[in-house]
């Protein structure tokens, strides 16, 4: 089994934790443990890491869902797991459920304020930069994976009718798109 | 530019000297970029690496800063060949693996070098002698800046520059920095200080990068986070830590003089005996060695002439460099020898350490 973090060296220190009712678990070679401070018991928060990471890592105790495949080039949810790198540009849209928790967990923020190409003048503006985004105006995939969201978050609130209407938009949108 | 000429000359960066050079030895930048529309290089087929490198190369070659480059297929270039572009920093040990599709480019001056298609379809790195972070960012931004008229990036407004893997999103921008740090090793003062670093998101790894041992006391030190900060930001924060640093590095070093002046001539004393010496010597013990010879330079026990000698052999006894100066292939046994024999070479007119600031203390010395 490889390290969660990196993906490439042996993991060696295994975490558990049960958190709402799941089993949580995290996975490190000796580097990242170091690199976390997970071996220093004092710099060590093992809930914070597990907030970032939880998704990713949740043991999946329900039914296999079907699995996620980006459009664009075929790659998976399992190749990102397996590799913990994406295949192409829109795989960020096409995973980017839990995609925030990662990199909240990776960077400590999930936005980005650096340059941008001249192409993006919006994007050059901080202002803009800080304001809400919505891809999914000009990007079906992302308004695929907004849906997705809203849908968990509607059954998580359980608000079944929200949750049904969502459902159908999902299975229209994943025709139209091919996706199933 | 052909292989020939760019192995005769070392790097502008070690015939040059910036800030603070006694202990930061060079600074580097690095941008991670891709192009839309594209499979990032690990997942892309063998064709689309391919059509990158038919787009990415003469967009780079037409640079005035890639002026009369080094660009060069991987498929084209010998193991050794290879293996030298990888001790000269130039290249990743990862890029150095791979095959078609895959490329280099880099200027004369050996400061801007491009990797095409490795983990992403461009990591393009700047490398300045001393502290200057913001420099090199400065250079390669403009080197971006021109590249994107012709080369669409894979951009998105709320997580940046779209990266192959997320620990490079957002910025694409890894900033380091190779500190000489002797005084905190020989007081034992480093684990401690590596973590520290690390608990203020800041990476500290040996001399070829991840996963690699920390030779002739040398340390990279880089941010791990490249997404939600600006790229001036994340340089500032590093330079603020490296500032520390270096004033750490400096109190060890006059502690252990005042307290253990002993130890001191000793090691450097020592390194001198063997440098000139020895004529058998692998590459961990030169390493080492050349080590306390440079930190001899900063504390004027040998004379500051030396110093850029030391630093091209740093490079030249690896063994890809003895390698091709042997213009043959070499067992570890030969290298040995052959290494031994060019730092005796090199080092011919260095005369032996002058102690005498120091020779005072030597009644207070309780080693």
């Amino acid at each position: 089994m490889n390290c969660d973090i990196c993906h490439t060296e042996k993991a060696t220190i295994f975490f558990s934790q049960m958190a709402e009712g799941k089993l949580q678990k995290v996975n490190l070679c000796k580097v990242c443990a170091d690199d976390k401070g997970v071996t220093d018991p004092t710099g060590f928060a093992l809930a914070d890491m597990l907030e970032g990471m939880g998704k990713q890592t949740a043991v999946d105790t329900g039914p296999a869902r079907n699995e996620l495949v980006c459009g664009s080039c075929g790659f998976t949810q399992t190749d990102f797991k397996k590799t913990g790198r994406f295949g192409c540009a829109d795989c960020y849209h096409v995973f980017d459920e839990g995609l925030d928790g990662l990199l909240e967990a990776m960077h400590k923020h999930t936005r980005h304020v650096g340059k941008a190409p001249q192409s993006f003048p919006e994007a050059n503006d901080r202002a803009a930069a800080s304001a809400p985004v919505s891809v999914a105006e000009t990007n079906p995939r992302a308004r695929l994976s907004e849906l997705r969201q809203a849908l968990s978050k509607s059954v998580e609130d359980e608000d079944y009718e929200e949750a049904a209407r969502l459902r159908d938009a999902i299975s229209r949108l994943e025709t139209i798109l091919g996706e199933s | 530019m052909r292989f020939s000429t760019l192995l005769k000359k070392p790097a502008e960066w070690m015939r040059t000297t910036g800030p603070e050079n006694d202990i930061v030895m060079t600074s580097r930048v690095r941008l991670a970029r891709n192009l839309v529309g594209f499979p990032f290089p690990g997942w892309a087929k063998k064709d689309d690496r391919t059509r990158v490198m038919e787009k990415v190369r003469p967009a780079l070659e037409e640079l005035a800063e890639m002026k009369d480059s080094f660009s060069e297929e991987m498929t084209q270039l010998t193991a050794i060949e290879k293996q030298v572009l990888v001790e000269r920093h130039l290249i990743s040990r990862e890029h150095a693996a791979k095959g078609p599709g895959c490329a280099t480019v880099m200027n004369r001056k050996q400061t801007v070098s491009v990797m095409i298609n490795e983990e992403d379809h461009l990591r393009m790195q700047a490398i300045r002698p001393g502290l200057q972070l913001l420099a090199a960012y400065r250079s390669l931004d403009q080197i971006d800046t021109e590249l994107e008229v012709d080369l669409p990036y894979a951009f998105d407004r709320q997580y940046g520059y779209l990266t192959a893997c997320p620990t490079n999103l957002g910025t694409g921008m890894r900033a380091s920095a190779m500190l000489h740090l002797p005084g905190l090793v020989l007081s034992e003062q480093i684990n401690q200080t590596i973590q520290g670093a690390n608990k203020i998101g800041l990476a500290v790894r040996g001399l070829y990068g991840e996963g690699t041992e920390a030779l002739a006391n040398l340390f990279q030190i880089s941010n791990q986070n490249t997404l939600g900060m600006r790229e001036e930001d994340i340089i500032a924060h590093l330079d603020r830590v490296i500032g520390q640093l270096i004033a750490n590095e400096k109190n060890a070093r006059m502690k252990i003089l005042e307290d253990r002046p002993t130890m001191m001539q000793d090691q450097i004393g020592r390194a001198f005996a063997v440098l000139k010496y020895a004529h058998i010597i692998s590459s961990k013990e030169a390493l080492n060695h050349l080590s306390m010879i440079r930190l001899g330079c900063d504390l004027g026990f040998i004379p500051e002439e030396e110093r850029e000698c030391i630093t091209v052999l740093l490079t030249e006894i690896q063994p890809a460099h003895l390698q091709i100066s042997a213009k043959c292939k070499l067992s570890p046994e030969e290298r040995d020898i052959l290494r031994a024999d060019i730092i005796r070479k090199s080092l011919i007119g260095l005369t032996p350490p002058d102690f005498g600031s120091i020779l005072t203390n030597r009644d207070n010395d309780d080693e």
